[in-house]
C-alpha cells in the first residue's frame, strides 16, 4: 500500500471496482443475449450455465457490486449537489455501509438458500 | 525514547531504484519528526537529504509521507506516529533526492490559475472595502502554505500528473470568492477544462492531509457548483 487513506479513499475504491466488475458483466451480458442470434441451442446451452451454483456466488457477488454502487452513488450526489455533504462525508459513508448490510445480508440468504437446499438434495 | 526511521533513500546519480535505509534516532515523544530527522543527518548520516526552514509549519518545505500519510515533518510529534516511523517522498513528482522532490510543476499548476487580485477599476483613495460576511466566504482557504501535501495525496493526481491539483483549486478559490477580485469567471474557465476541477472525484485524501486543516475537498465543491451555476 502505498498511501493510507481513509474513509473517503476507500469509497472511491469500492466504487471504481464495483463500477468495472458491473461494467464487465454487462459485456458478457450483451455477449449471451446475442448468441439467440445463432438459434437456441447455443443460447440455451448459455442460459443454463448461469443457474448453476456456480453463477449463483457470481450472482451474489453481482448484487452487492451493484448495490454498493448505488447506495455510495447516492452519497456522492449528496456531496456534489448539497453544500453540507463535505462535511457530513464520512457519516455518510458509514451509513452507506450500514444500509449495505441491512439490505445484502438478507438478499444474500435469499438468493443463496436455494441452491444450498439442492445441494444437500431437499 | 528510541525510534526506528525506515527512510526511502534515492540518488539519481548512483541508484537506480529508491531504496529503504533503516536508522535509529533517541527523541522526546514530544519532539517532532523533523528532529528526528536532523538528528540523523547531523549525527550519523550526512548525505540523508530534506528540506525544512521554518521548522513551525508554516513554510511548507517538510511535505513527506509519514507513515504512508502525507503530513509536515515539522508539525508531527513522534508520539503521534512512534515507535516505528516510515518517511517516504510525496507522490507524484520526481523526486530530485531521498526526500526532497521537484515542485516545479506544482507551481506551475499554481500560476495556471491567476493566484492574485485582479481589479480593473481605477485606483481607490480608500481601502476596498469588504463586509465580514464576504471575508468569510473565502477565508478557509487563505490559509494555504503550498506545501503540496493536497495534491500529492489524491490518486487522481498520481495516476494523472496534468490534473491541475487541490492546491491549484485551494488557491483558485481564494480569489473567486473574493468580492473585490474580477476575473472569478476566467478562473472558472481555467477550472472548467479537461484537466480542472472536474478531474475530482471526492476522495477527500486532500482535506486529510492539509497541515493547516482547510477543508480542501469543500473548497473544490464550492468551485464545481460556481462553474454549473455560472453555465446555467
Ligand atoms: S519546515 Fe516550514 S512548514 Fe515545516
Amino acid at each position: 500500500m502505498v498511501y493510507r487513506g481513509s474513509e473517503g479513499m476507500w469509497a472511491w475504491v469500492a466504487h471504481r471496482c464495483a463500477g468495472v466488475a458491473v461494467l464487465l458483466f454487462v459485456f458478457v451480458h450483451v455477449a449471451d443475449t446475442a448468441l439467440i442470434g445463432w438459434g437456441p441451442k447455443y443460447y440455451n446451452l448459455f442460459v443454463k450455465l448461469y443457474s448453476g451454483p456456480a453463477f449463483r456466488l457470481f450472482e451474489i457477488f453481482l448484487a452487492a457490486a451493484l448495490l454498493f454502487h448505488a447506495l455510495n452513488g447516492v452519497r456522492i450526489m449528496i456531496i456534489d449537489f448539497w453544500e453540507g455533504g463535505t462535511d457530513i462525508q464520512k457519516p455518510l459513508f458509514y451509513g452507506v455501509m450500514a444500509l449495505f448490510l441491512v439490505v445484502f445480508i438478507p438478499g444474500a440468504y435469499i438468493m443463496l438458500s436455494p441452491i444450498v437446499r439442492s445441494m444437500l438434495g431437499g | 525514547m528510541l525510534v526506528k526511521l525506515k527512510i526511502l533513500r534515492f540518488d539519481p546519480d548512483n541508484d537506480k531504484a529508491p531504496h529503504f535505509q533503516n536508522y535509529e534516532a533517541d527523541v522526546e515523544p514530544t519532539d517532532r519528526v523533523l528532529d528526528a530527522l536532523n538528528a540523523v543527518r547531523w549525527y550519523q548520516d550526512g548525505s540523508l537529504a530534506y528540506r525544512s526552514s521554518c521548522a513551525h509549519g508554516i513554510c511548507g518545505s517538510d511535505a513527506m509521507r509519514i507513515n504512508r500519510t502525507n503530513r509536515l515533518a515539522c508539525k508531527t510529534l513522534i508520539r503521534q506516529v512512534a515507535p516505528n516511523i516510515t518517511l517516504e517522498p510525496i507522490r507524484g513528482f520526481p523526486v530530485k533526492r531521498d526526500l526532497i522532490v521537484d515542485l516545479t510543476g506544482f507551481f506551475e499548476q499554481y500560476r495556471n490559475v491567476m493566484p492574485y487580485l485582479v481589479n480593473e477599476d481605477p485606483m481607490p483613495t480608500v481601502e476596498r472595502f469588504q463586509s465580514p460576511e464576504d471575508r468569510a466566504k473565502y477565508d478557509d482557504t487563505t490559509k494555504c502554505i503550498l506545501c503540496a501535501s493536497c495534491t500529492t495525496s489524491c490518486p487522481i493526481f498520481w495516476a494523472n500528473t496534468d490534473y491541475i491539483g487541490p492546491a491549484a483549486i485551494v488557491s483558485a478559490h481564494r480569489f473567486i470568492f473574493d468580492s473585490r477580485d474580477q476575473a472569478g469567471g476566467e478562473r472558472l474557465d481555467i477550472l472548467n477544462s479537461r484537466e480542472g476541477a472536474w478531474r475530482c472525484r471526492t476522495i477527500f485524501n486532500c482535506t486529510d492531509a492539509c497541515p493547516r486543516d482547510i477543508k480542501v475537498t469543500k473548497a473544490i465543491q464550492d468551485v464545481k457548483r460556481a462553474i454549473m451555476s455560472q453555465k446555467l
